[in-house]
């Protein structure tokens, strides 16, 4: 009942918002066109290897809605399976970072010493290259693949939440509660995991629903660089650089495109925001 | 002050140094075998052997990175594989066409993001902090790459009321070489058609990749603004009788930019990192166009080369923004020394 209740006041708190609320529809929709891309798109076998030049370049109308592409594939069914592609990016390459930063934020603040140093040197090292420039370098001296793409960006993104959670724990580690765990003789490993790491968690949510569209932009940019996914994947980011060439008689594709990806980030921009009252983060 | 400085200098250093080690392995250890690449796939095994001797490979990766870094100290990353001049030549070419675009989009960044700040907190909750609040939410959102074409498309393609791309209209001859930046030499070398012809193409690039950076100035400035004008000094100044004006810009601004100063350097490395996207649309002819074909192409040599560049000038703005940020706030000046 309390529990119930306590989520309720969430909930208000978070709605008190109104374009958190917008954010959490934007993404909803966007999730659920993602999961269920075969049965919401019109066309959803244009998101492969298909031709249809009878339709090429057509612009918005009743038949597409957002137009067709340059070998005739809708715009908007590609854009809806673009969707499934940049949420998985995005998934994994935060679940990635957020493992290896939250251990080596955790690590250099709680051990502190030699440790504490030497991570969070190399911290500032990886944050000393512009992220872009940094998995540019990454992706385009291995070969343009989603899997390689999601290694390069991993490797940029974990220092953000490295020095997040470094700060976090540098400022809880002679709170009561911890030293409290460290006189009852708990282990250093046990002190990081139940003590602190829970006390992380709330920004660290907060920090992955910003990250997420960062990261699905990051991963748009790459593409536009033509470093993301082959074809024919569709790729948001693919179909702008596609499109680009094509201006300004085929405006439709990079347009379009342009605004899938920025829904995506919008929504997830809106939501931290929201997350940041409910969590009351300052900052 | 000393103290502080050579703090600085020295974190600033082992940066610089752990950047060329990890750059270097980089491009060691990826692609697989860079003798390979540079010869292509038609080379024969012995001819590949041959390069790889000549390039050092085949010694120890501690003696290849002390080469390394003996070159690149002295401004010497080898050769480029595709266009056969020196690396360091290159980065010297292009590299005042991307300095011209980042110092226009950074002053733009600056100026629009902290103007836009200010005015968003003095009418707060009016319509102009409403259309201030949208603009930032869309700077952020929208992907730069997206802005500069939807740019292009209406200012350039439809209305014409700017260039498409380049740096100067193919009928102009660039101005005599001074500092690089063509605005500033066709000005020098008094060619006011020139110079008004460089700035009506530098326009568009520059205030595309100014926006994210703006939205978040503005945002940042906002937030600190909107805060200090609560606080009891505020308030004293009012009951003082001093102006609104004076009130604004001598007691709520300038505690509140400091925020917005300790991000600036941040920023403009971000410009740095977009000018990749940027530079590519406008066929900029920059460093980071140059980096873009470098890597499309595999040129082990120029990607190492313009990622040092690139980091160095990191390292370098972040030093001068963390001096000029405790000038102002001696509170960071005393907590790090």
């Amino acid at each position: 009942m309390s529990q119930s209740s306590a989520r309720w006041r969430g909930w208000r708190r978070f709605a008190r918002n109104k374009l958190s609320v917008l954010g959490a529809v934007l993404i909803a929709i966007v999730f659920f066109c993602a999961i269920f891309a075969p049965y919401v798109a019109p066309y959803p076998e244009h998101a492969g290897v298909v031709v249809n030049f009878l339709d090429a370049n057509q612009p918005p109308s009743a038949k597409y809605w957002l137009g067709t592409d340059t070998v005739g594939r809708d715009v908007l069914s590609r854009i809806i399976f673009g969707f499934r592609n940049s949420l998985m990016l995005g998934a994994v390459v935060i679940a990635i970072s957020i493992t290896i930063g939250t251990a080596i934020g955790m690590a250099a603040a709680y051990l502190g010493g030699k440790t504490e140093l030497v991570l969070m040197r190399i911290t500032d090292i990886f944050l000393a290259i512009p992220s872009l420039v940094l998995a540019m370098a990454i992706l385009g001296l291995a070969k343009p693949s989603q899997l390689y793409a999601m290694i390069a960006m991993a490797t940029v993104w974990w220092p953000w939440h490295a020095r997040l959670v470094y700060g976090i724990v540098r400022s809880l580690k002679y709170e009561g509660f911890v030293v409290a765990a460290e006189v009852v003789g708990a282990s250093p490993l046990r002190v990081m995991f139940s003590e602190l790491l829970p006390n992380c968690a709330p920004n660290l949510f907060t920090k992955a629903s910003l990250d997420m569209g960062f990261v699905i932009l990051l991963g748009a940019s790459l593409s536009f660089l033509g470093m993301g996914a082959p074809p024919p994947t569709p790729d948001l980011g693919t179909m702008v650089s596609e499109g680009a060439q094509y201006l300004p008689d085929i405006w439709w594709l990079s347009v379009m495109a342009g605004m899938g990806i920025f829904i995506v980030v919008l929504g997830f921009n809106l939501v931290a925001d929201g997350l940041r009252d409910l969590f009351d983060i300052v900052g | 002050m000393i103290r502080f400085l050579s703090h600085r200098l020295l974190s600033g250093l082992i940066v610089i140094v752990g950047v060329s080690v990890l750059i270097f392995l980089l491009a060691r250890v990826i692609p697989g075998d860079p003798a390979r690449l540079a010869l292509g796939p038609e080379a024969s095994n012995e001819q590949v052997e041959a390069m790889r001797q000549q390039m050092g490979f085949d010694r120890p990766l501690v003696e290849q990175y002390a080469r390394f870094i003996t070159g690149a100290v002295q401004f010497d990353f080898g050769r480029s594989l595709y266009t056969d001049q020196p690396v360091s030549s290159d980065i010297a070419a292009g590299f005042p066409a991307t300095l011209e675009l980042v110092l226009y989009s950074g002053l733009s960044m600056t100026i629009l993001g902290v103007g836009l700040g200010i005015a968003s907190a003095h009418y707060k909750d009016r319509w102009l902090d409403n259309a201030a609040r949208l603009f930032s939410l869309l700077g952020v959102a929208l992907p730069n790459f997206v802005w500069a074409l939807l740019m292009m498309i209406v200012l350039a393609f439809w209305y014409q009321w700017l260039p498409l791309s380049g740096r100067l209209s193919e009928w102009l001859t660039p101005p005599p070489h001074v500092t690089g930046l063509y605005t500033v030499d066709a000005l020098i070398a008094g060619q006011w058609g020139v110079a008004l012809d460089a700035l009506l193409h530098i326009i568009l690039p520059a205030f595309a990749l100014s926006l994210s950076g703006m939205a978040q100035i503005s945002r940042l400035t906002r937030t600190n603004m909107v805060d200090s004008y609560d606080r009891p000094y505020v308030e004293f100044a009012r009951a003082y009788g001093l102006s609104e004006t004076s009130v604004a810009f001598k007691w709520a601004l300038r505690p509140a930019l400091i925020p917005t100063l300790m991000i600036l350097g941040m920023q403009i490395v971000a410009l740095l990192g977009n000018a990749f996207l940027v530079e590519t649309i406008f066929m900029w002819p920059g460093l980071a166009k140059y980096g873009v074909n470098a890597i499309v192409r595999k040129d082990l040599n120029a990607v190492v080369g313009v990622v040092m560049v690139i980091s160095f000038f990191f390292v370098l703005v972040n030093m001068i923004v963390d001096t000029v940020v405790s000038f102002i706030d001696p509170k960071i000046r005393l907590k790090s020394s």
